[in-house]
């Protein structure tokens, strides 16, 4: 399970990732930090099971935590099947199924936006 | 045993013509033979479903009144040729919008035009005594024009060059975003389904040919621009009525850094008329070959990588040195499968008859590149070649004199086998001044990661390199290493200055 975690100017200043993987024993993968001078927000990946644990322990320290599952959005009357996406995700969160129709699995998005780029039909987006 | 054409045409008025789609004549005449397929089938459907640049309509507008010659003509801020007659224009998919740049262009108005949306169409005039009028603003739809003729001076390749990049940044090219180091591999075409590689003798497919085109019915004009079939390549020149189209077949995109684009769906019913014909459409992915080239190197004749086949490309993945890359097509496999279907139910039902060629296609033709009589601009033309260059042992200071001796904001560095490995700028200088000295050697505070062009590169490459990576000036490095030159904006206006002639 991938979470997106929000926290405050504050809240970053603490080591809210080390004390959570310190204080549940759940080993924690970051995929992706952004922290600048008002907000920062990191992906981690966490096992399924340990999802409850880590979204209170979180929670608990302050952070806003959103489970990501649909991370990639497919605009279906826009998109032709083409697969211009597939080979640009560094994830494999893209595929085709076996009658060539795209499919997207979006919990092992990392949010790194280049299918959105690289989709000649604009039909992509990230979860907003 | 052989069949004609009449017979075949009149199974199809019959309702009891047999049409199969291209990708599923080999394992047919696998199961049946040539002669029982030949038997078996009477026509082959192909699809494709690809972004065709080369596409574009005419249109005629109809007559205002008081008249207009319309000299210049914006559909939906678009530009469309006009220099035709007074109320036709060409519009190409390719144009891009004059207010939203590439996220809309030609091909998007192509694409309104053939949901239903009106179109706000703009002309401009001097005004002559029959047609007076010197402007003109309106709302049309495609119901409202005379003609909207489809037009696409080069489509339906018969093969594609596969893409990659070796560079260390990503290219955002016509064949979409290329990841750096060889990241992806980058395709188009849909392989065995395409309609050429069905034909490649173009014994069937030739002028006059009734095809699908994006839901239409449409018609081969004869060879494409730029056709090559000699070796391998042969396009299509093909027309349709835009009226009879539909947005399921004809898809506008835009690539993000290069342009817009028209996603064509395009389908050519071959008749089986005997072995010959059932041999070439037994066609298979595994026979089809074309190279992956390194999209890279900016030049005309990019280097090949590797020969790949379409059953390696549309498989998902092919091994570049060693190493699993992942491809992806541009094409639509899926859509290209809904064409032939579509077509293979036109044919079943008796919507659509065949024709055989009026005129063939010349199979032995070969495109040539452009015959350069005035060579572009090369660095060797126009770099700076009196050096003046510093060791990365010396002093700062030192180097600031040279600087200011040599009249140059730039010092390349060379190390003791006088090999390039850095380069020190005055901003360099007065940085490690402003900070209070923390280098006192010119190796301390020289850019290492230089970035550098050779006497041979166009000019316009050696531009872009200095645009992309906001810098001055490159040094000019040899074939053999050798630091023989500097390139800085200042040589650049040496174009302008001369008026750039051989």
């Amino acid at each position: 399970m991938k979470l997106l975690v929000t926290f405050s100017k504050k809240g970053g200043k603490q080591p809210l990732i080390a004390q959570t993987v310190k204080d549940t024993g759940v080993l924690i993968n970051v995929e992706r930090a952004f922290i600048d001078s008002n907000e920062g927000e990191v992906l981690i990946d966490i096992p399924d099971k340990d999802t409850k644990v880590i979204c209170d322990a979180m929670e608990k320290a302050g952070a806003r935590v959103k489970q990501m599952e649909d991370s990639v959005i497919r605009d279906e009357s826009e998109c032709v099947n083409c697969g211009a996406c597939i080979s640009v995700c560094p994830q494999d969160v893209l595929s085709f199924d076996e009658t060539w129709t795209l499919c997207v699995d979006g919990s092992k998005c990392v949010l790194c936006g280049k299918c959105v780029d690289a989709c000649p039909h604009q039909a992509l987006s990230l979860l907003p | 045993m052989e069949k004609t054409i009449e017979l075949i045409n009149t199974r199809i008025r019959d309702g009891n013509a047999r049409a199969v789609r291209a990708d599923q004549m080999p394992d047919i005449v696998d199961e049946l033979g040539v002669a029982g397929a030949l038997r078996e089938v009477d026509v082959v459907t192909t699809g494709t479903f690809g972004a065709m640049c080369s596409s574009g309509a005419f249109f005629n507008f109809g007559h205002s009144d008081p008249p207009i010659r319309m000299e210049k003509v914006w559909m939906n801020d678009v530009e469309a040729y006009a220099g035709i007659a007074a109320v036709d224009a060409y519009l190409g998919a390719t144009q891009k919008s004059e207010t939203q740049g590439i996220s809309y262009g030609g091909a998007h108005v192509l694409e309104d035009l053939v949901a239903g949306n009106s179109v706000r169409l703009r002309a401009q005039s001097k005004g002559t005594d029959c047609y007076p009028r010197k402007t003109l603003e309106i709302d049309l739809t495609l119901e409202d024009m005379n003609q909207a003729t489809m037009v696409n001076p080069r489509n339906s390749y018969q093969s594609y060059v596969a893409a990659a990049n070796t560079t260390d940044r990503t290219l955002y090219t016509y064949m979409g975003t290329l990841l750096p180091n060889a990241g992806n591999v980058s395709y188009s075409g849909a392989g065995c389904l395409s309609p050429i590689p069905n034909d490649p003798g173009l014994r069937i497919i030739g002028s006059g040919v009734p095809i699908f085109l994006c839901g239409a019915e449409g018609m081969i004009i004869g060879e494409g621009t730029q056709a090559s079939p000699g070796n391998g390549f042969a396009t299509l020149m093909t027309t349709g009525n835009m009226n009879d189209m539909s947005t399921d077949f004809l898809r506008a995109a835009t690539f993000k850094g290069y342009n817009s684009t028209l996603y064509v769906g395009l389908g050519v019913p071959i008749p089986v008329l005997d072995e010959d014909v059932v041999r070439r459409t037994a066609v298979r992915d595994e026979d089809l070959k074309t190279t992956i080239a390194d999209y890279g190197v900016p030049s005309r004749d990019r280097p090949t990588l590797r020969e790949v086949t379409y059953a390696e490309l549309k498989c998902g993945h092919v091994e570049m040195d060693g190493e699993e890359v992942k491809t992806s097509s541009l094409s639509s496999y899926k859509k290209a499968l809904e064409v032939a279907d579509e077509l293979k139910s036109w044919v079943e039902s008796g919507k659509m008859e065949l024709a055989l060629p009026t005129r063939r296609i010349n199979t032995e033709k070969t495109s040539r590149p452009m015959r350069d009589r005035a060579r572009a601009p090369q660095v060797r033309d126009i770099m700076n070649t009196s050096l003046v260059t510093i060791s990365e042992d010396e002093d700062i200071r030192t180097a600031a004199k040279r600087l200011l001796r040599g009249g140059t904001n730039h010092l390349p560095v060379l190390d003791g086998a006088n090999r390039l490995v850095g380069i020190v700028t005055t901003f360099d200088i007065s940085k490690a001044v402003a900070s209070n000295g923390k280098g006192e050697t010119v190796k301390d505070i020289m850019t290492k990661r230089v970035v550098y062009t050779s006497p041979a590169e166009a000019v316009d490459v050696a531009t872009h390199k200095l645009e992309r990576n906001n810098i001055s000036a490159l040094p000019v490095v040899d074939e053999s290493g050798k630091l023989v030159g500097i390139l800085s904006a200042i040589d650049l206006s040496k174009l302008f200055e001369r008026g750039w002639k051989q």
